[in-house]
Formats: structure tokens, sequence, C-alpha cells
């Protein structure tokens, strides 16, 4: 298969961008989204060209790292995986696709496809977790938890943190990374305790990171590659409304 | 030879009253003391992510290293089936004896009892404390926590979150670790790669990082160092492992004295997806757990080419079951992988390539439905069909073999506590508890195990016995690593030749996947350590990395971690070589029972080899730590 590529080339943080044209031959289908970019990068080095930076790392669509908007969609055109997992086989033979980095205010353009996305460690550290020491603990099974309830709280700790709700979301809002937190935790018995301010401190820092507000476009599920679903975010909102 | 530095320390006592009896009498570091000793800790994963959150929360000033853009991507990430504990919460007859056997069998019989059994005790603290930190692990509709068995084992003692437990794991870990970065207890720095260690009178005294940004090279001091860099399968260039997993830290750990041991130690999982050609960059897991329910099979005659279902029942043979009828799917992982590996030699092997084996799940489907199969294991069934295009509710799963996980590592005596004072090594990086083969659901309870428990122990009873002089980065031992590191990243750039970093990558995964996998023989061996000097010379010569050293560069990054691989390489190679016997992952085809199996040789190789860097163009120095087994009966391992 054949492709032709077109770029986003963006040296640092304060300098501007641009599309570069670029074409890959002999790409297979079987091939991951990285791996054809792999090859380019294979190219350009032996031509002595700058390669193209982009995240990557564990290749299962596990770790986060990964992230690019392809053909303007976050994680590319199927639905519920990341970068790494698209496949050159959903792509057209011959056709052309765009590669952008995932755009938001609070993701700063590192270089090329690379972006910042240290905003969302700053988020979690304001209460994405329960405080408790290492040797506290009482027994795992004192703490009773239904299955429903640890199925729901499973449901919404599966995030990976990539972002790409970020980049979909015409607010840049961060809104479903936070409330996939505060929900897992709002769920759980252990999270009880420091469910206010939890709450209102993960969502002050959202704000000060420079993260737009939810308006309810729902482009967040959608390019979501784990299924978060935006009734976290409803959450989220009535965790709030208790704890101000 | 054994060697003076091989102290392992354990401590003195009945074996079940070690652990305790070392709590017991270890020297405490003062409440109002912790803060004024730095900690540096290289790594975020299970065993670094813990290991600085659990000394932050003591107290200690932490400096917390990775090379991920965030400390919640570390490898551990990818963990799927589970962690293993002595719970016996299913009243199916484990105990942290049990536990303590079934580790030492597994590692067949070339890990250190005092670590495995202390391991074992901590397993149970293990679980109460995830759970605690609200880790969504599996449930029974009681609202009890659930369990499934895992290869090598004949009790459920794997506790699991979905097919994601070691994310889960790490999140916990990493939540804990942002709430002392808040605290101001433990300062982060990420996108920073560890390219030295720095020692001041022969004790660790910190590190040199190349920042992966700015490209800038820094300097940080601190009274103890602690690296949990994780594995080096990725020296095989195609493994299960992350792309940017490497060996780099610790090899320059070795290369600053510390002792590596067991190297030819590798481990090769069995359910894998296979190779599809050479642009791939990596190798798919699919979780272990999977041969719970799926059943391991090839067709009965060689270049049966017929699709599987066509094949008829009479005509199939499921291998393991009927070579293992004890365990039947569910052996350990090496004897798993080099069956599969014997039987595609046969040529019995199917797809396109010969080298695959089926996973059919056909028979738990008709038994439990695909209702339960699908809440099993239904994001690994997508994955696969993601990857394969193949949908294995309907067609078997094709599996074969890939590197995994690596039991060798730096030596650490009891303490974790590396030959170099101060250098403390946890979890995948050390060699410590798994012998010649971990068993599934025990690499995250290792480095759970050592992040949370052992370490703010043994770190103390070090730094209590310390009076440092305060060091800082303006000391010439500073000033000289520096300069060897930006030589290094000078001299690779320099080299301007034609072939790129992936070439040579890629060319040395071939050269040990082949001779140093899942089946060496000395013929090989020695070929392959010709094979890769060759390569490293001229890896020197013609390498072409491209870019500057003072930005972000990954192809530069590569170079650096690929130069150290070479060297890794020969070393796993000369290690494997010297081992004249079989055990666990270290199959040595001239030492084999006559049905195949590894041939231990307890007499002349019981013991752990440790290598000591002589340095550069010299032979390494072999140690020997002798083995004791005073309660594991030492015997052939036998899955009969």
């Amino acid at each position: 298969m054949k492709f032709n590529l077109k770029i986003w080339r963006q040296e640092g943080p304060t300098l501007p961008g641009r599309f570069a044209d670029y074409t890959v031959d002999n790409i297979i289908p079987e091939m991951s989204f990285l791996e054809m970019l792999d090859a380019l990068n294979e190219d350009l080095i032996k031509k002595g060209e700058e390669p193209v930076a982009f995240d990557s790392d564990c290749r299962e669509g596990i770790c986060g790292t990964c992230g690019l908007v392809i053909d303007g969609l976050a994680h590319g055109p199927k639905l519920a995986c990341t970068t790494c997992e698209v496949r050159m086989r959903v792509f057209e033979d011959g056709c052309t696709i765009t590669v952008e980095p995932f755009r938001a205010k609070a993701f700063p353009v590192i270089k090329d496809l690379v972006v910042d996305r240290t905003a969302f460690d700053r988020i979690i550290a304001k209460g994405g977790y329960v405080s408790e020491n290492t040797g506290s603990a009482p027994d795992g099974n004192a703490i009773p938890v239904s299955k429903d309830i640890a199925e729901a709280a499973m449901d919404s700790a599966a995030c990976i943190g990539c972002g790409a709700c970020v980049a979909a979301c015409p607010n840049a809002s961060a809104s479903l990374f936070v409330s996939a937190k505060i929900s897992q935790f709002a769920l759980l018995p252990q999270g009880h305790a420091e469910r206010k301010s939890r709450a209102t401190n993960m969502v002050g820092q959202m704000d000060d990171e420079g993260f737009g507000h939810c308006s309810n476009h729902a482009e967040c599920e959608a390019a979501c590659p784990k299924g978060i679903s935006i009734e976290n975010i409803a959450r989220m909102r009535r965790e709030y409304l208790k704890a101000i | 030879m054994s060697s003076e530095k091989l102290h392992a320390n354990i401590p003195p006592g009945p074996i079940a009253d070690k652990w305790s009896g070392f709590k017991a009498n270890c020297k405490l570091v003062s409440p109002a003391n912790k803060r004024k000793h730095t900690v540096i800790v290289v790594g975020t994963g299970l065993a670094g992510g813990a290991a600085a959150a659990s000394l932050g929360e003591l107290g200690y000033n932490v400096l917390n290293f990775c090379i991920q853009d965030s400390p919640r991507r570390a490898h551990s990430v990818a963990a799927q089936g589970g962690i293993n504990a002595a719970k016996n919460y299913q009243n199916d007859g484990d105990s942290i004896h049990r536990l303590f056997y079934d580790t030492v069998k597994g590692g067949d019989f070339r890990a250190r009892e005092a670590n495995v059994h202390r391991l074992a005790e901590l397993s149970v603290n293990i679980i109460d404390q995830c759970v605690a930190q609200g880790v969504p692990f599996a449930r029974e509709y009681g609202g009890t926590l659930a369990n499934r068995s895992f290869g090598g084992a004949q009790v459920s003692r794997t506790f699991y979150a979905r097919g994601q437990t070691g994310q889960q794991l790490l999140l916990g870990a990493y939540g804990q670790l942002m709430r002392q970065v808040d605290a101001g207890r433990v300062k982060l720095f990420a996108r920073r790669e560890m390219l030295d260690l720095v020692l001041v009178d022969g004790v660790a005294r910190g590190i040199i990082c190349r920042n992966l940004v700015t490209g800038e090279i820094e300097s940080y001091a601190a009274d103890a160092v602690i690296v949990a860099t994780g594995g080096y399968s990725t020296v095989f260039f195609l493994s299960t492992n992350a792309v940017n997993c490497n060996a780099t830290a610790a090899w320059r750990c070795y290369k600053r004295g510390a002792y590596f041991a067991n190297p030819c130690f590798t481990q090769i999982h069995p359910t894998c997806l296979p190779q599809m050609g050479e642009t791939q960059s990596k190798l798919t897991l699919m979780s272990e757990s999977l041969r719970n329910d799926g059943r391991v099979w090839v067709p009965k005659t060689k270049g049966d080419k017929r699709a599987p279902n066509e094949i008829p029942e009479a005509e199939r043979d499921y291998f393991l079951e009927r070579r293992y009828p004890a365990f039947g799917n569910l052996v350990p992982r090496d004897i798993a992988s080099r069956a599969a590996k014997a039987i595609c030699d046969e040529g019995r092997g199917v797809g396109s390539t010969g080298y695959s084996v089926y996973l059919d799940f056909a028979d738990a489907i008709k038994r439990l439905g695909q209702p339960v199969i699908k809440e099993r294991y239904g994001n690994l069934f997508a994955m696969y069909e993601e990857i394969s295009a193949d949908d294995p509710y309907h067609t078997p799963m094709r599996i074969y073999p890939a590197p995994h996980y690596t039991m060798g590592g730096l030596w650490v005596d009891y303490n974790l506590m590396s030959t170099i004072p101060g250098l403390h090594v946890l979890g995948e990086a050390n060699f410590s508890d798994h012998g010649a083969n971990r068993l599934g659901a025990s690499a995250l309870m290792q480095g759970l195990a050592d992040g949370y428990f052992v370490i703010p122990y043994t770190i103390g009873d070090y730094l209590a016995n310390q009076k440092p002089a305060k060091v800082g980065t303006d000391h010439e031992a500073f000033r000289s690593a520096v300069a060897g590191v930006k030589e290094q990243t000078n001299r690779l750039l320099a080299v301007k030749g034609e072939k790129t970093v992936r070439d040579y990558h890629w060319e040395l995964g071939r050269i040990l996947w082949d001779n140093v996998g899942m089946g060496r023989n000395a013929k090989g061996l020695t070929q392959s350590i010709s094979d890769i000097q060759a390569l490293r010379e001229d890896f020197w010569k013609n390498v072409k990395v491209g870019g500057s050293g003072e930005d972000f560069n990954k192809s530069l990054e590569f170079a650096g971690r690929v130069a150290d691989f070479f060297e890794l390489g020969e070393l796993m190679a000369r290690d494997a070589l010297v081992r004249n016997e079989s055990c666990g992952g270290h199959f040595r085809e001239e030492f084999q029972t006559p049905e195949g199996e590894a041939l231990r040789d307890d007499e002349n190789f019981c013991h752990v080899a440790a290598w000591e860097y002589q340095g550069e163009g010299k032979e390494p120095m072999r140690h020997q730590e002798a083995l004791t087994f005073e309660h594991v009966h030492l015997a052939q391992r036998s899955y009969k």
C-alpha cells in the first residue's frame, strides 16, 4: 500500500508549525499506524532528514502514551482504540492522511506530534487517590464491595490518561478524564471519606490548568479508546454540587 | 569462583521468622532525621512508584525519575492477568508455605529461599494495601474478592482487575506517588533517562540523566540510589515489552561495579500473537489466564493445511494435556513455550509461517456459554481480533511464544542492595526471587513487595548506619561522569554511517532469538558471541543516528540503549554458555531428559552466577553465590 501524508511539523513550543508532505510506500495492511510512521522515519533518517517526533510506548493500547489526531479524529477513524492499535488496513490504498498532535491550550506542543500532558499529573496530585499510607490497611475482605459497584468502578478506572477526550472536545475540556477518576472513588466505599475535597480540588485544578468547560458535546466519549461514558461527567457534577 | 562481595546477608533464624526478625532488629532513622536524607528512585513502575510513595510517606526527601512523560505510563501498566497472594480465601489449601514452595519449584530451584519466603509472606499485605487504595479488583456477588488460577499453580490465588491488573495496581501506586508529590516529599522528574551512576569513595551517591526534551545532561546527588527500571527483554528487539523499555540504567550500574546476576535467565511467554512481518515493532501478549479455558492444540499430521474447524477431534493433538496430564494447559510458562517450539520445529505448527499453535475456546464456550467467556476475556478477544482480523469466538486463536520477562538482573542481597553500597535494585531490574523461571502473576507481587514493604525497612537500616559527609553535584565524580556521558552522545552522533539504529537492533535481536532464545547449545552460543562482537564493532563505525544532542531525539535515545544491548546480549550468551545445565527458561539442548525436559545439574550449578565488569574489551569475571535448599526438597520439576 502507498499513502500520502500531511504531517504537522513544529520544532518547539514557541515556534510556528506547518504541515509537511511525505509519501510512504510498501506498507502492508497488518502494520499499525505507528509502524507506518516508523517506516517513514527510517527513510527520513537514511536520507539525512529530521525524523518526525511522536510519542509511543506499549503499542498495545494500555499505557496511554501515543495519541495523534488522524484525519481530524483523535486516535483515528476506528472507534474504541488507541493510535497504536489502528492498522493500515482501515485506510484506502493511495489516500492522503492528515496527522496532527492532540491540540489544547493545556497541552503545549513539545515537538512535532509530541505534547506536554503533565497537567493531568497535576490534577491527579490534587485528589486522584485514597489517602492510605502503606502498612495500615485492614484485611482485603473487610471492605466488601458489591459486584455491580466494583464493575462500574472498573469501567471508570479503565481510563488510560491519553488525553483524546481533551483533543476531541471543542472546548478542550478535561471533564471526561477528571470525572472518570472522581467516579471511581465516588462509587467505591474506600473513596468516601475524601469525596468532597476530591471533587472540589480536582475540578479546581482542571480549571487552573486552562482546560475548558463541558458543554455536553459528547465528542470525548466518542473518541475515548476505553469507552469511558459521559455518565461519569454527570456523576462528577453531582459530586461537585454536593461538595460546595 | 565465589566472592567476598556476594554476601546475601540473610537474617538468622527459622525461615518463617527471618523477615520479622530483621524488622525487629533493623536500625531506624528518627522521624526528624528522615527529611535530611535524600533518596533517588529511578523508575515509577510498581517497584519504583511504590518505593517513592512509601519513602515519601515516611518523610524522606525523594527524587523520582522516569523516561515516560508521566509516571502512570511505566511498563507495569501493561501486565494483564493478575497478582498472586496466599490469602486462601478460596479454602482450597493455599498458604504462605505453599506459595513459597510453588515459587521456588517454579523457578526451578535457582532462587534464594529466604527472599522467596519473604515475598510469599508479604503477598497478603499487598492485596490489603491495594484494596484500601481503591484498586477495583474483581468481586464475587457477595462482595468478597474474586480469584482465579494461573499457570503453574493448583490453587486459585490470583487476584485480578479484568485483564488490566497491572494498570490498576500501577494507578494505585501512581495515586499514592502523586499524593506525595503534592505534599512536597517527592520531587518528580519525568522524561529523564539515567545514563550513569555516580560513586564517591565506592558508595552510590547520585545519578546522571539526560533530559529527553532539552537534551541537557543533569546531575543529582543523594544519600542512596534505588534503581527500579525493569527488565531487558527488548534486547531481542521483538518482545512483549514496550518499545522504550531498556537496560541502560542497570547496565551503567554494572559498568560501575554492580554485579549482574544470571543474565541468561530470560522468560519466553507462551501466549503471544505470532510474528507477522519484518516491519513489526513489537509482539503482543495475550494474558496467560486464557490458558484456564483455552485448549492448546495442533494437527496430528505434519503439513495439515485444513482450516482448524475442519480438523476433526480425533486428528488433533492437545499436546500439553497429553504430555502433562496433571497440569494440562496450565503448566509453567517455560514448559508451555518450549513444547510449542518443539511441535513447530517438528513441522506441525500452523499458520502461514508454521510457527504458531492453536488456542481453542470452543469447548469452554460450549460448557459455559459465550457471555461467560466474554465477561472473562472480552477485552483480550477484542484485542486479538483487532490485530489479526480473526474472531476467536468462532476460530481458534493462533499463538506463539515471545520474549516477555527477565529473571536475571543486578545482583542484590536480602536487603535488595547491590554489590555497590548504597545502590538498591527493586522489581524486575534485580535478579532475586524468580530463579530461572517466573510463575504467572508473580511479577506484580514482587514489584509491589519490594517497593511497599521491603525497601522502606532495608533502606532505613542502611541510612541509619551511614554518617555521610554531604556530597554535592559539584564533586569531581559528578563532573567526570557528566563528561563521560557527553562524550558517548557525541560519539554516537559523530559516526554518521549508513545503517539506522533499528537496523542494528533488529539484527542483534535475530542473533539472540536464534541462539540465546528458547533453545541454546554451545556451538550456537559461541558463534553468537563473535557475531555480536562483530555487529557491535560495525555499529560504532556505520550507525546513522541523525539530529542533535540538544533536542528531543528518539533516534539518539534508542542508539544509546542499543549500544548497551550489544554488551548485555554478549553477557547473556556467555552466561548461557558457562551454565552447562538446563533450568527453567534456560534450556541447553545438550542437557535434557529422554522426554525432552530440562535437566538440571545441582552438583555443579546450584548457584547464582554474578558477573563483574572488568573494563572495555576484557572478559567479565564470573562469581558464584551458592544456593542451599533447606525447606524445598531439590527435585526435578514434574508437572505430569
